[in-house]
């Protein structure tokens, strides 16, 4: 800090990390370069950056996937816009923190027995519902019971399937039973489903009211139009700077980008992906594109011809080239897979195992072993799987040419392709949105007897690890374990992982955000609501 | 008038027919429609018992006769049952958006059936000079670009550059009726630059058309001044043909605008439609389909009854 260049770098950057412009991590590092020690321009940061986010203004918040049909029954929630309306009028037990970690939500603590077969939840006294009741162990206790039993439609019942009891001790404490030790209960509780609702007092739920604890209350609205939300006074958590919420429904990828540009709306949930370079270059809007856990699997029958030779497997892995497909079709808003259902932003991912990158010889050769060479195969996709889902079929046909595998493209209908084409043709493209933790995912699409196995694979030594790791509460050994089951999903699954899609978002002039959002859902966890702030 | 009465009873009771034959037609094609509504509900985290028991909530599991027939036995006293994936009354998910397609349908018409009947009359007047040429290249001009495709152009020219009008026509409840037609500009002009030209042509092909019959000549020989003529002999006999189109028109702008409410997010029955087909929820799909199918029966009648009306060799027949 002796030059005068340096000085003027500095007041850049702590004008930059004012304003929210960069984050800590670029701060430290420009900070370093000007010459400044870690520990001044830690103190740097702390004053200079936005630390107390202003109170006020009306966030109008333009949301994709919003649907006539919706409902507020939790049990059925299925579109985007209603998973962030939820996490705006509702709360659940826990919640994803910024930093992806899990933190408290109405359970202020939790803790479980040595064989993690019981979990006890201490709620917040706090918390409260919008129509002022207070929340108690019996609201928790019916809400989670919405998801369990024969006559539950819910599509979270499969989650709570162990669950042999929940009991209240006290008003704010409530104990979860489970047939098997489950180490990641208070991660399932984050499940978009497991909102709570106020309890009738009869073992069933008010859902119909939209009434919840979340930081704003439903003041009007209408299900796939739009809801307009004022803050709700009484909530149990910090933020919700934001005076009033309006939740606008826009599904045409045009309208919404259209409406970001002109100032209709302060931020959007989704932008089309083709676009993201021009609306970058717009100074007056923040393109936030965070990497997710949600991924494209493309998913091989192990018990049909050919795909039950690994080496056939492995050499179709091997076949395509992934930069290519994340920079042609993902428009570089994608991180690069490795075979494994497991994303950089989830828990106990494995970061020592090597990428598998684009070998054509490698297949070729691999194939000849297998007796393969000139091998052809029928690959199912449709539009509706992923933007350009199509295309990027194409393109892994042209790159597997080079490995002599003749992949023909077979587009299905976008209508019922979950359930004509999914788990019925041998080889298929399929999006999956993110799961809380890779015990749910392996459990629910990778374990012999799971009913979306897709990839029909059976591996005896992974399925043990999986019954052994989900209730290991030793976090060491528990991540080893998944290491291991990853590296068996690499080298010997039916499953091919191009990439996981990243949330791709849009704030307009004004709207501030924490240097960390979290990568459970977009527009931070689908918590912007609660989490984002006008600048003053 | 007594014929007139009749014959609005009798294409009434035909149209009554006409809406039955479409009933059936529209429940069975929405049943041969792929995939399953309770996977639809469900999404793709749904199980097998899931699925079961929601197909067993919703009556699914009865076949398809039945549930027409106890459909059809409601929707005559026009109570359209619920929802079966929200469980809300038809009439009730549907009513408000009929209302918001209705308006922009109301709004558009009122621009466009004046625009396109006075510049039909001019454009007859002046035929082949060069205000003929421009009003007919940019009116097809208009008609022969699809309509999401108009909208785009003017959300780029009026909202975007100049930012004169909102580039989504967001509707809220408090809104003054002034505010209401300025956030509804877009769409409603989008949709007159696509009626505009069927409605303007067949006006100027009309009175061009009978501008060569004898007592057309006959007026001009007594001495009437041009703009006469057709105004006050030429369009009476031309009003017929003229009713007809601005109807098909009208009907046009309450069932063929899905496109424009996708493109401005405006509320509409149409989009209502499109969810509802692909959530498989069979009533809303079927009311929806049997008020358009009704829209088009009663503005045909309307436009049969008015151009008879205008034509007294239709009103008296020999």
């Amino acid at each position: 800090m002796k030059k005068k260049t340096d000085q003027v770098l500095l007041d850049r950057l702590a004008q930059a990390a004012r304003t929210g412009d960069i984050s800590r991590r670029s701060f430290m590092h420009y900070a370093a370069a000007a010459g400044v020690t870690a520990s001044a321009a830690t103190g740097l940061w702390g004053t200079s950056a936005a630390a107390n986010p202003s109170r006020g203004g009306t966030f109008r918040w333009g949301v994709h996937d919003g649907n006539t049909s919706d409902t507020h029954d939790p049990g059925t929630y299925v579109t985007r816009q209603m998973i962030f309306l939820a996490h705006t009028h509702r709360s659940y037990l826990t919640l994803i923190e910024p930093d992806n970690s899990l933190g408290p939500d109405l359970a202020t603590s939790w803790e479980a027995t040595p064989d993690a077969k019981q979990w006890t939840f201490e709620l917040n006294p706090d918390a409260s519902f919008h129509s002022g009741k207070p929340v108690t162990a019996q609201d928790v206790i019916d809400s989670l019971n919405h998801h369990r039993g024969d006559a539950s439609t819910s599509a979270a019942k499969a989650l709570l399937t162990d669950v042999t009891d929940i009991t209240a001790d006290g008003d704010h404490t409530v104990t979860i039973s489970l047939a098997r030790g489950n180490a990641d209960l208070p991660w399932l509780m984050t499940d978009y489903h497991f909102a709570i609702c106020p309890s009738n007092g009869d073992g069933t739920i008010d859902w119909q009211s939209g009434d919840g604890t979340g930081p704003y209350k439903i003041e009007s609205g209408e299900f796939g139009i739009r809801w307009e939300l004022a803050r709700h006074d009484g909530w149990h958590g910090k933020g919700a700077y934001f005076d009033k919420v309006t939740m606008i429904v826009l599904n045409d990828p045009n309208a919404r980008q259209t409406a970001l540009v002109t100032g209709d709306v302060d931020c959007v949930s989704l932008i089309e992906l083709k676009t993201l370079a021009l609306l970058q270059r717009n100074p007056d809007i923040s393109v936030d594109n965070i990497p997710s856990g949600g991924a494209i699997t493309m998913p091989m029958f192990c018990d049909t011809a050919p795909f039950s030779d690994v080496r056939v497997r492995t050499a179709l892995k091997l076949a395509m080239d992934r930069d290519e497909i994340i920079e042609k079709i993902a428009f570089g808003a994608a991180t690069k897979g490795n075979d494994f259902h497991l994303s950089p932003v989830q828990p106990y991912w494995p970061s020592d195992i090597p990428q598998r990158e684009y070998d054509p010889d490698q297949a070729k050769s691999l194939l000849k072993d297998a007796g393969q060479e000139g091998l052809t195969v029928n690959l199912s996709v449709a539009e509706s799987v992923y933007t350009g889902a199509v295309d990027m079929c194409v393109l892994y046909a042209e790159q597997a040419k080079a490995a002599g595998i003749n992949i023909k493209v077979v587009r299905e209908p976008s209508d019922g392709y979950y359930s004509d084409v999914w788990l019925k043709k041998p080889f298929s493209a399929v999006s999956w949105g993110s799961r809380p933790t890779p015990d749910v995912m392996f459990t629910l699409a990778y374990k012999d007897d799971a009913a979306w196995n897709e990839s029909r694979w059976q591996n005896e030594r992974f399925n043990e690890l999986l019954l052994q790791a989900k209730s290991e509460l030793d976090q060491t050994l528990r991540a080893e374990m998944y290491r291991e089951m990853c590296l068996l999903m690499r080298d010997d699954g039916g499953t091919l992982l191009p990439f996981f899609n990243n949330w791709v978002y849009a704030r307009g002039k004004g709207v501030k955000r924490p240097e960390q959002v979290a990568a459970s859902w977009g527009c931070d966890g689908a918590r912007a609501a609660s989490r984002w702030w006008f600048e003053t | 008038m007594g014929d007139i009465l009749g014959l609005v009873v009798k294409r009434l009771g035909l149209g009554l027919i006409i809406l039955l034959v479409i009933s059936v037609i529209i429940f069975f094609m929405v049943e041969l429609l792929p995939g399953d509504i309770a996977q639809a509900v469900l999404g793709q985290g749904a199980t097998p018992e899931n699925l079961a028991a929601l197909r067993k909530e919703m009556g699914l599991d009865q076949p398809a006769l039945v549930r027409y027939l106890h459909w059809l036995a409601g929707a005559v006293t026009l109570d359209f049952g619920n929802s079966i994936v929200t469980g809300a009354s038809v009439a009730e998910t549907i009513g408000e958006r009929f209302a918001n397609t209705l308006f922009l349908a109301a709004y558009a018409a009122a621009i466009a059936v004046p625009i396109s009947i006075v510049l039909g009359v001019l454009v007859a007047l002046l035929r082949n000079s060069i205000f003929d040429r421009v009003a007919n290249v940019a009116t097809l001009t208009s008609i022969s670009s699809p309509e999401f495709f108009l909208g785009y152009i003017l959300i780029l020219y009026l909202a975007v550059k100049t930012g004169m009008f909102p580039a989504i026509a967001s509707l809220s409840n408090d809104m003054s009726f002034g505010d209401l037609l300025y956030r509804t500009f877009l769409p409603a002009l989008t949709l007159v630059l696509v009626v505009t030209a069927h409605m303007m042509r067949m006006t100027r092909a009309a009175i061009i058309n009978l501008l060569a019959s004898p007592y057309i000549e006959m007026a001009r020989l007594k001495g009437a001044p041009p703009w006469k003529v057709i105004v006050k002999h030429a369009l009476p006999n031309a009003w017929a043909p003229i009713i007809n189109v601005v109807a098909l028109n009208l009907a046009y702008l309450i069932t063929g605008v899905v496109l424009v409410e996708v493109v401005f997010v405006y509320p509409g029955i149409g989009q209502a439609l499109v969810d509802a087909v692909s959530k498989r929820d069979f009533p809303v799909v079927q009311a929806c389909c049997l008020i358009f199918a009704a829209t088009f029966i009663l503005l045909n009648l309307a436009a049969d009854v008015g151009s008879i009306l205008t034509n007294p060799r239709l009103r008296h027949p020999k």
